[in-house]
């Protein structure tokens, strides 16, 4: 572990909002590299960097669109930077392919959606939580990613120094999952000292010029990594390849690679996936909630507290790789799972498919534009004990 | 066999020979480019170690994974947002994009009309088999009318791309054409783009006889060069909004545009110098590289 130069680090006490911080966090992490394209409610955190970087150090680009902006920023850590994009629910869904590349050619990078409600262009200033099955599963084909989900501002900031440290860990794409109600509070933020900001460092080879093999891996199934200019020559493509690097076209590297890129991260899913939990030895009804909706969440759960229910509440930090593990264990031990989120239904099927029937899962659906009544998930949580 | 002699290819330094036999198709152009452009890397004497090639997709999208230099065969269209990301990074590579017609000027036109528009500091190579290769034969935007193609199966109508003519609107500063034929000229003018500060566009003009020719009836790969030979035209510094390539008629060539103008990363330190003076944390070369531009001109 390295820690953060202190150049780029605003050490002090702030008033921001969730955009801001997560641009502050990018720049803690080390971030010098963003390609960006304006889209609401996530803008803030490309104009921040446009107006920070070139005092500390390094690139902003305003691309021709999305699936540049990610491309770039694809090509730029190839080119030796840290780099991170950010949009919001349409340009999320155009930067899926090159999604599928950064994760086939295991590129470390961040990817920040601060999501609105959707489909389509549906409510571009309003909150929105439907994304989360497409940061999943967006890009075609069996891969894995990291995604993140901050509570607040001060949140925002950390979590993108964690997304930055897990791209570099695992070599994958990860995404920082913000909401336009958090991307739009302003609250105080609190930046350490630069010393005190672990930062893990790019996973570089250390093979002489001549034997590195971009894709040879160990035991942990992460491979090391060379920068153009490195002098090692090196091919990587998008098409299915092996060891070298090179494409190979057969059923077997095919089976071995998508393992690997699920498997790297499947295996290192309990190390990975972070949990907040209040109240749940010994609870009836386990709320299971991330983002703004968990702030809601709090004013339900002491209400039904008050009403005798006996409730707890897992907040997801990590909502991707999910919290299998521990859902499967409280799932025989609890009644119900109760799951506030603003879509129509996403990561609540993940909480069915790991309940496995052992508890009954309710969804509290709100469909965007503005957050929960804490009544409504107060109501479910209420009928869940019954 | 006996008495059988193992010759290296005379261009093993920058190919990736244990990846023979390469994909293309007996008589393709793209072979033959690819040749002219490893020349010209060693006539422009640029540092191997030091170079990043990018491919998108389709036929040429391929050559990426033949050169023997830090090379990414990435995602359809999206060659030049993966090599802008690495100049950007890293000034001091020399990158080059490398793909198709299709590629570049289609499904990746809006990356390819920005670059130039910015004055990236790359160079592209556009290989125009007026077809898709890859994929079986369907139409692109250079397809000229009323060549027969997979998806024109009764001809092409719509109008095609003048890519000299469409860069130079954009903003290219070099820009170049010639065939596959035109081994010797297309070397230099490869050389000349490697060479040039911002974005450099050379398009080679190649047969595709497997499905552009043999849909049309054009004969086998020798009767496509004949054609070459007959039908071009040599016409430096020709006015771009001319350089159209109609059906089976003359197609011009020559080194159309080579004009100086200030590159992305150039624009990028003068401004920054400007605005934020000593803040900039470029300051020092900024300046130092105004310096040696006024010193160039007084010399």
């Amino acid at each position: 572990m390295a820690s953060a130069d202190p150049k780029r680090v605003l050490t002090g006490s702030h008033y921001l909002d969730g955009d801001h911080a997560c641009t502050e966090g990018a720049l803690s992490a080390g971030c010098d590299f963003v390609g960006g394209y304006p889209i609401t409610p996530s803008t803030e955190v490309v104009e921040r960097f446009a107006a920070r970087v070139p005092k500390v150090g390094g690139t902003f680009i305003q691309m021709e669109d999305e699936i540049a902006s990610i491309t770039a920023v694809l090509g730029a850590v190839w080119g030796g930077a840290k780099a991170m994009t950010v949009t919001s629910g349409p340009g999320f869904s155009l930067m899926m392919e090159n999604i599928g590349l950064g994760a086939m050619l295991e590129t470390p990078c961040v990817v920040v959606n601060v999501q609105r409600g959707g489909p389509s262009t549906g409510l571009p200033t309003m909150v929105g939580q439907s994304d989360i099955m497409q940061a999943r599963w967006g890009s075609h084909g069996d891969y894995e990613i990291i995604a993140l989900a901050p509570q607040s501002p001060q949140e925002a900031y950390y979590l993108t120094i964690d997304a930055f440290n897990l791209s570099e860990q695992y070599r994958v794409p990860v995404m920082v999952m913000l909401d336009e109600c958090i991307g739009h509070m302003t609250e105080r933020v609190v930046i350490p000292e630069a010393s005190e900001i672990e930062i893990t460092p790019r996973r570089m080879t250390d093979a002489a010029v001549g034997e590195y093999l971009p894709y040879k891996v160990g035991a942990d199934m992460i491979p090391a990594m060379a920068h153009a200019g490195d002098g090692h020559r090196y091919h990587v493509t998008g098409l299915t390849h092996d060891e070298r690097g090179y494409p190979v076209m057969s059923a077997e590297c095919h089976d071995g690679l998508v393992r690997r890129l699920c498997d790297k991260i499947r295996d290192n899913a309990d190390e990975i996936v972070r949990l907040e939990e209040d109240g749940v030895d010994g609870c009836e009804v386990a709320v299971i909630c991330y983002g703004i909706t968990s702030r809601v969440t709090r004013a339900a759960i002491d209400g039904a507290r008050a009403n005798g229910v006996k409730v707890g509440c897992i907040r997801l930090l990590t909502i991707w790789p999910f919290c299998e593990t521990r859902i499967r264990e409280l799932a025989p031990e609890v009644k119900a799972f109760v799951v506030p989120e603003i879509n129509y239904g996403q990561l609540s099927l993940e909480v069915e498919r790991c309940a496995a029937g052992q508890a009954k899962v309710t969804l509290v659906p709100h469909m965007g534009g503005n957050v929960h009544d804490p009544a409504d998930i107060q109501r479910a949580i209420e009928e869940a004990a019954r | 066999m006996t008495g059988t002699t193992h010759l290296e290819h005379p261009q093993a330094h920058l190919l990736r020979t244990d990846r023979f036999p390469h994909i293309w198709c007996p008589t393709c152009g793209i072979g033959t480019v690819l040749k002219c452009f490893i020349d010209a890397v060693d006539k422009a004497e640029l540092d191997y170690d030091r170079m990043a090639i990018v491919s998108g997709i389709g036929c040429t999208g391929r050559v990426a994974g033949y050169v023997k230099l830090d090379s990414y065969h990435t995602t359809h269209g999206r060659a030049i947002p993966f090599a802008t990301g690495l100049k950007l990074a890293n000034r001091d590579l020399k990158v080059v994009v490398f793909s198709g017609d299709g590629d570049l000027s289609a499904i990746g036109g809006n990356h390819l009309i920005h670059a130039a528009r910015r004055n990236m500091d790359i160079t592209v190579v556009c290989v125009n088999n007026f077809i898709y290769g890859m994929t079986g034969g369907q139409a692109a935007p250079t397809t000229p009318s009323p060549a027969n193609t997979s998806t024109t199966p009764h001809g092409a109508y719509e109008p095609p791309f003048s890519l000299p003519s469409l860069l130079e609107a954009c903003g290219a500063v070099y820009i170049a054409r010639w065939t596959s034929l035109h081994v010797r000229r297309l070397t230099k003018s490869l050389t000349e783009a490697l060479l040039k500060p911002g974005f450099s566009f050379v398009e080679a003009v190649a047969p595709c006889s497997t499905l552009y020719a043999r849909r049309n009836r054009l004969g086998t790969g020798f009767d496509l060069m004949k054609f070459y030979h007959d039908h071009s035209c040599i016409e430096h510094d020709a006015e771009t909004a001319k350089l159209a390539i109609d059906y089976q008629k003359t197609i011009k060539v020559g080194r159309f545009l080579d004009i100086e103008r200030p590159t992305w990363h150039q624009l990028n330190d003068r401004q920054h110098l400007d605005t934020l003076g000593d803040d900039y944390y470029r300051a020092a070369e900024a300046k130092a590289a105004q310096q040696e531009e006024v010193d160039h001109v007084e010399a």
